[in-house]
């Protein structure tokens, strides 16, 4: 269990972290999803003790992580590839973390084949490859066979044999009752892995929600219109007590009716149809709409519909309100 | 808190374990010693070229040091290297998720590299004060001789100290480049060349080195070098205080910083 209180990290006048607050609990996968420079490695360097929060607090099964004794015993982290000493085997890497914190030297070995990377064990590092780097990190933070266990971008620069390799190492752990707490910034990937998901955006909390209830609220299906007669269409659903919404290139997009109903409606009152078609929004733009509002680096284009969709204010505080309504939980178990 | 045994335990693992330990070591004795032997060899063939002012300060114990002031640039890299690799590996990360206490991590990490170092520095001092009196032939002097044995010991210490010092910018600095590019330039030129400048002299002769490398004299201002307002022990204090600064600047930047 990790629990975030307040959690604040400033560079200067640059808020990276803003009062968040959440927990991390056992037994499942938690991912941790924000766009870039959204405040997650940061989040997670101050998990570590690595940097100071400038305000707030972690705890660690209810210690601060300096007070730990032996850390690696109950938490390992991964926080980038290349954080090991190039100049040493992966061997040897292991071993001197391994006695700082008495962890028996038979156990080196064991990461090392868990990891797949007992044949290059005596090879210096600086020679592996991403993966290769990103399987040793791994190993690093399995060493003290810990109860928590944390990964900053793990599948980054992995081909598809390792990103699948590590979906199923992180289900296992978390199956074997541990907390895994993973960072990304593709939410395509959280929905393979994660059971829990803790979004972010510049540094503030955005949702705190199952899984489960962010595909129920957010895989939107909705169908979409589009007609040379527009102003006669939208009258005519607007009358129906239909709400459409114009989203653009003359089309309209509407939502909680069936097409077949739209359709007839159409035909009844004989308004020609170029398309209608039933829609349905992807993980990824629920999530690209969810920070699209905090996302720090845009890129910019001319192309018309390029542009981030529009923002609902409040989504956030949306799924705040879910959450401390105890729904998300419920949601969570019949799933 | 961590185990002091254990974090001593895996950094005497780190150290062991890098290329760079060995060849830095060898380099500060293999210099050390070679230079002081071919000065040695130097300065007893051309003894009587020597001006009345040296001849009269002639010191046996202290021309054999004379590769220190090369064989000290390597001690220099050691020091730094032990510290600045962590910084530029990243290493530095995975070590303090490890050991989280910045004390226990940063003065365990020392200590080896200190010992080490210091062990490194007796044996080159003794090698070198050996082979420098075979070759000074008649001029040499004998370990048994009055001050000899403190200076040749001093010697051990003063490379010890050198690398510890190194240490401590090196933790300050955050980067092995920077340290190097600060240390190499102050120990091999400035700090020889403000020596020779009369104004800067008075300060210059505080500076780690010009007041460490006091205890290495057996003859009060041997060779005709400037008189010191200190003697061999007080100089080497200067230089522990220097050593001690540079650890708790060392501490409390480690301490403060976000890693």
């Amino acid at each position: 269990m990790i629990e975030l209180d307040g959690l604040t990290k400033r560079f200067g006048n640059k808020v990276a972290v803003d009062h968040l607050s959440c927990r991390v609990r056992p037994g499942m996968v938690t991912g941790f999803l924000g766009p870039n420079g959204a405040g997650k490695s940061t989040t997670m360097r101050m998990m570590l003790d690595l940097d100071n929060p400038t305000s707030g607090s972690v705890r660690i099964d209810g210690r601060h992580y300096r007070d730990l004794q032996e850390p690696l015993k109950h938490i390992g982290a991964l926080l980038d590839a290349k954080s090991m000493h190039g100049g040493r085997s992966a061997y040897n890497n292991l071993l001197c973390l391994a006695q700082s914190n008495r962890i028996p030297t038979s156990r080196v070995s064991q990461v090392l084949d868990t990891v797949g990377l007992t044949a290059v064990a005596k090879k210096k590092s600086k020679g592996f490859s991403l993966g290769m780097g990103q399987r040793l990190g791994i190993a690093a933070a399995l060493l003290g066979d810990p109860e928590i266990l944390m990964f900053d971008e793990p599948v980054n620069g992995l081909d598809p044999e390792g990103i699948h390799w590590i979906r199923n190492l992180m289900k296992t752990l978390a199956s074997e009752g541990r907390t895994i707490f993973v960072s990304s910034h593709l939410m395509s990937e959280m929905a393979l892995t994660a059971d829990h998901l803790i979004v972010i955006g510049q540094g503030k909390l955005l949702a705190d929600t199952s899984m489960a209830d962010f595909i129920h609220e957010n895989s939107r299906s909705y169908v979409r219109m589009r007609s040379p007669e527009q102003e006669r269409l939208r009258d005519l659903l607007h009358a129906e007590g239909i709400v459409a919404v114009e989203s653009g290139n003359g089309t309209l997009e509407i939502d909680g009716e069936a097409p077949e109903r739209l359709g007839e409606l159409a035909g009844r009152h004989g308004i020609v149809l170029h398309e209608l078609s039933a829609q349905r929004a992807s993980l990824e733009e629920a999530f690209m709409q969810m920070t699209a509002g905090s996302v720090e680096y845009h890129a910019h284009s001319d192309r018309d519909g390029a542009e981030p969709p529009p923002v609902g204010p409040h989504w956030g505080e949306q799924w705040n309100q879910q959450q401390s309504g105890g729904a998300a939980g419920d949601r969570a178990k019949e799933v | 808190m961590a185990s002091v045994p254990a974090v001593l335990n895996s950094e005497w693992t780190k150290i062991r374990t890098v290329s760079s330990t060995t060849w830095t070591l060898i380099c500060a004795f293999l210099v050390t010693v070679a230079m002081g032997a071919a000065l040695s060899a130097l300065l007893n063939s051309q003894f009587d070229d020597l001006s009345s002012a040296e001849r009269a300060t002639f010191d046996p114990t202290y021309v054999s040091f004379s590769g220190m002031v090369l064989g000290q640039l390597a001690m220099v890299v050691f020091g730094v290297l032990v510290v600045g690799t962590e910084y530029s590996s990243g290493m530095i990360r995975t070590s303090l998720s490890a050991v989280p206490q910045r004390g226990s991590f940063l003065f365990s990490k020392i200590a080896v590299a200190g010992v080490l170092a210091l062990l490194v520095g007796l044996a080159t001092s003794f090698v070198t004060f050996f082979l420098g009196q075979a070759l000074l032939g008649d001029r040499g002097t004998d370990i048994g001789a009055e001050n000899v044995l403190r200076a040749v010991v001093g010697g051990g210490i003063y490379m010890g100290l050198i690398a510890v010092f190194s240490m401590g910018v090196a933790t300050m600095l955050r980067s092995s480049m920077l340290s190097l590019g600060i240390l190499m330039p102050f120990f091999f030129l400035v700090s020889q060349i403000l020596t020779a400048v009369p104004g800067a002299k008075s300060v210059a002769r505080y500076f780690p080195d010009q007041a460490g490398s006091k205890i290495m004299q057996v003859v009060p201002d041997a060779m005709n070098s400037d008189p010191a307002p200190y003697g061999p022990w007080a100089g080497l204090g200067i230089m522990a205080l220097w050593v001690i600064a540079a650890l708790v600047g060392g501490y409390l930047v480690l301490k403060k910083r976000d890693a």
